[in-house]
This record gives C-alpha cells, sequence and structure tokens, in this order.
C-alpha cells in the first residue's frame, strides 16, 4: 500500500477508527499535507475517533502557578525562564492561595487541578510547599483530583509526588525529538523522557504533550506526534505558541487557525484513546469559533480559566460552550 | 487612576502605539507594570483572577483593576 494510490482518511477511517491503531509518521505527515479542502473532512473523522473511543464526555481542568518565574532553564518560547528580559517576575503563592485556586477550581465543575511550578526540578522547599497544599486542600473539603507539574524528577521525588496522593503528573516533551536542540539547550530531550519513563513505571497517569509553533517543519509536527505516540501518555496537552514579550520567540507568528485545527485532528488520527486537551494559547490560534471546531475535531479536555501568566476566557464561557456542544463534563466519580 | 504608563510593556502611553498591547489586556495578558510608574509588578494568575503588585503603588486585583 502507499499514500500514492490509497487516500490517507480513507486508510485512517479503517485503521485508527475501526482498529483504533494510531497513524505513524509518515501517515501523519501525509494528514497534515492535505488542502485546506479536506479539513473539514478530516475534522470530522477526527471527531469520529475521539467520540468512538473516548466518548462524549469532556474532562475540565484548572490549573494554577505555584512558583512562577525565575526558572534557571532557557525554553525559548517561557516567560517564566530567567534567562530572558521578560516582564514576568518571581512570585510564590502561599498555601491559602493554592486552596482558594483548587476550591475555584472545583466550583467550575472541574475534576482535576494542576499544580505548576518554572523550575527545573523541584527542591525540599517546594516539595513542602506541594505536600502542605495538597494536606490543605483536602482539609477544606475539596475532593478534586490533584495533578503535578514541577519539572524533571529524582527517584525519591516520584515517589514523594505518589505518597501525597498525586495521581497525573504533567511533563511535556515539547516539541520533536529533532527540534528541541533548537529550542533548549539547557537539558535534553531524553532528560524530559527519562522523568515521564519514571512516572509511568510508579503508576502515575502521564501528561505529556508541547507547543505547536515553534518553528518546527511540518515532518517534525509529524515527528513529534508519532513520538508522544510511542510515550502513550494517558492525556495529551497542545499548546499554541503564545509569543512572550522578552523570549526569542517574540516576534514568532501565531499559529494559522486552519493550520492549528489540522494539527488538532491529526494528533488525536496518532492517539486514538488519551485525552487530547486544548491547553495555552488557544484563544489567540482559534478563537470562539476555531475552539468550537477543535471541539469536533478530536479534542476531550479542556482548561477552564486562567493559565500560568497568562489568563484564558471565563470558565463559564467554555461550560456553555460544552453544553451548546452537548458534550458532558466528566465528573468526579467517573475519573476515580 | 492616571495611565501614564502601559500596563503591558511598560513604555509611556503617549508614546508609541499601544493598540495591540490594549487587545492583549483585554484578552490574555494581566497587566504586568504599573500604570503609575512604569515599575514591573509581581502578578499572580489564578484560575479565576490575577493580583498585581507595584512595590510603589500597591496591589491591584482582576476585580478591582482601577483601584491603586
Ligand atoms: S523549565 Fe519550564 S518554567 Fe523553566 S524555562 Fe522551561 S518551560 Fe519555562
Ligand atoms: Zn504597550
Ligand atoms: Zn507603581
Amino acid at each position: 500500500m502507499t499514500a500514492v494510490d490509497t487516500d490517507i482518511l480513507a486508510v485512517a477511517r479503517e485503521q485508527v477508527l475501526e482498529r483504533g491503531e494510531g497513524l505513524g509518521q509518515e501517515q501523519l505527515l501525509a494528514v497534515l499535507l492535505l488542502g485546506d479542502d479536506r479539513l473539514e473532512e478530516l475534522l470530522q473523522l477526527a471527531h469520529e475517533v475521539r467520540m468512538r473511543w473516548c466518548g462524549p464526555e469532556v474532562e475540565v481542568e484548572g490549573i494554577v502557578s505555584l512558583k512562577t518565574g525565575g526558572c534557571p532553564e532557557d525554553c525559548h518560547f517561557c516567560s517564566q525562564s530567567g534567562r530572558f528580559p521578560s516582564p514576568v517576575r518571581s512570585a510564590w503563592l502561599d498555601v491559602p492561595g493554592l486552596v482558594r485556586s483548587a476550591r475555584e477550581t472545583r466550583d467550575t465543575g472541574a475534576t482535576e487541578f494542576c499544580i505548576v511550578a518554572a523550575v527545573r526540578g523541584p527542591d525540599a522547599r517546594l516539595l513542602s510547599q506541594v505536600r502542605e497544599g495538597i494536606k490543605a486542600i483536602r482539609e477544606d473539603g475539596n475532593d478534586i483530583q490533584i495533578a503535578c507539574s514541577l519539572g524533571m524528577l529524582t527517584q525519591e521525588q516520584v515517589d514523594e509526588l505518589v505518597a501525597m496522593g498525586v495521581h497525573r503528573y504533567n511533563h511535556n516533551l515539547e516539541t520533536a525529538r529533532s527540534h528541541f536542540p533548537n529550542v533548549v539547550t539547557t537539558h535534553t530531550w531524553e532528560e524530559r523522557w527519562e522523568t515521564l519513563r519514571m512516572i509511568r513505571a510508579a503508576g502515575m497517569e502521564v501528561c505529556c504533550g508541547g507547543i505547536i509553533g515553534m518553528g518546527e517543519s511540518v515532518e517534525q509536527r509529524a515527528e513529534f506526534a508519532a513520538q508522544l505516540a510511542e510515550l502513550g501518555p494517558d492525556e495529551c496537552t497542545m499548546n499554541f505558541l503564545i509569543p512572550q514579550p522578552g523570549t526569542p520567540y517574540e516576534q514568532y507568528e501565531i499559529v494559522e487557525g486552519r493550520d492549528a485545527l489540522r494539527t488538532v485532528a491529526a494528533f488525536r488520527l496518532a492517539m486514538p484513546r488519551p485525552l487530547l486537551r486544548f491547553s495555552g494559547g488557544r484563544e489567540l490560534t482559534f478563537g470562539d469559533l476555531g475552539t468550537k471546531q477543535g471541539m469536533l475535531g478530536g479534542i476531550n479536555a479542556i482548561i477552564v480559566g486562567n493559565y500560568l501568566t497568562n489568563l484564558g476566557r471565563p470558565a463559564a464561557q467554555d461550560l456553555e460552550m460544552l453544553d451548546d456542544l452537548k458534550m458532558p463534563v466528566k465528573a468526579l466519580n467517573q475519573s476515580l | 487612576m492616571s495611565t501614564e504608563f502601559c500596563a503591558r510593556c511598560g513604555r509611556v502611553e503617549a508614546d508609541g502605539d499601544h493598540t495591540r498591547c490594549a487587545v492583549l489586556l483585554a484578552s490574555i495578558d494581566p497587566p504586568r507594570f504599573c500604570a503609575d510608574c512604569g515599575r514591573r509588578m509581581v502578578v499572580q494568575v489564578t484560575p479565576a483572577g490575577w493580583v498585581a503588585n507595584c512595590s510603589r503603588h500597591g496591589e491591584r486585583t482582576s476585580t478591582s483593576p482601577s483601584v491603586d
């Protein structure tokens, strides 16, 4: 079978929709190269795949930055790196602030609350803040599931997080392995992969994704989707570059809407089963209409409310959209 | 409230075009600079809001952005 004599969407229908087997790198490239005239058909197929292998529910999550800014790493997209003249100053959220944030998130009906810190990896102070924070969230009567994103971990730290009851860990590979050295020079893709391996081995759910629009080629987008599929995360988070003031990517273009939708659908065809989450940058890249199209093109999870250093749409607006789309918000007992 | 300085880029409002800054402040960016003195503020974004602190002019929040 060659890509020339077989239509890629017909292949995907049989392979992904019927058999639940994700597309490989070459096939994903063929999807990403489809013209705008096939976009609607592509989104429809990605939606069918999502409905068939995941169902209609949407997982809703809120996130908060526990430690903002001053990160020693040099991820070129990041406003929190201390190496760039970004306007973001260092800040620490105290435990009462964390409890309030978790409550604000729970009040939206979200089932996930992710605690994030801008660090290479956590130190003892950060871990103890997380431990106290989780304890206080529970004492507040909040049973929301707690995820963390605290950078690269040692085995002891992985074990500590498991003991704290953290059920999912986010650690993004950010971009294709071949493009990573252009984006980050202070640590490697392989170091990130190693943290992901330890998280998986410890029985935590793995959340891993990246950012589209960092100068990667279309081949590298296909490569990245295939690499994520190989990792097999429980959740894949899709961000679209927000060119942040002061960072090396300040002047980068925002990903064009149709290109972004094609990428969303391709990621779904690479990974039929995991949660595929709309994360940062969707407001700029997609707007209201594009967000809806994404929800009908493979996405089945969203972050509501604000992000780490950027603002999102009010949660109510997203919940109303899900209601319009007749997509039920996943309930807490369904995810336990 | 005086708005001498652009809360997004920190430059003097009267100087240059801040149309894009205004669009971003109304959508995805919290204020980063004090509108009164142009100092960089310490900003904490939370799921439902933000709090910004100028060392000279105190706290502003998303619910009372014009209060200094
Ligand atoms: S490690 Fe995380 S916080 Fe630090 S610069 Fe990279 S993306 Fe930003
Ligand atoms: Zn400005
Ligand atoms: Zn001031």
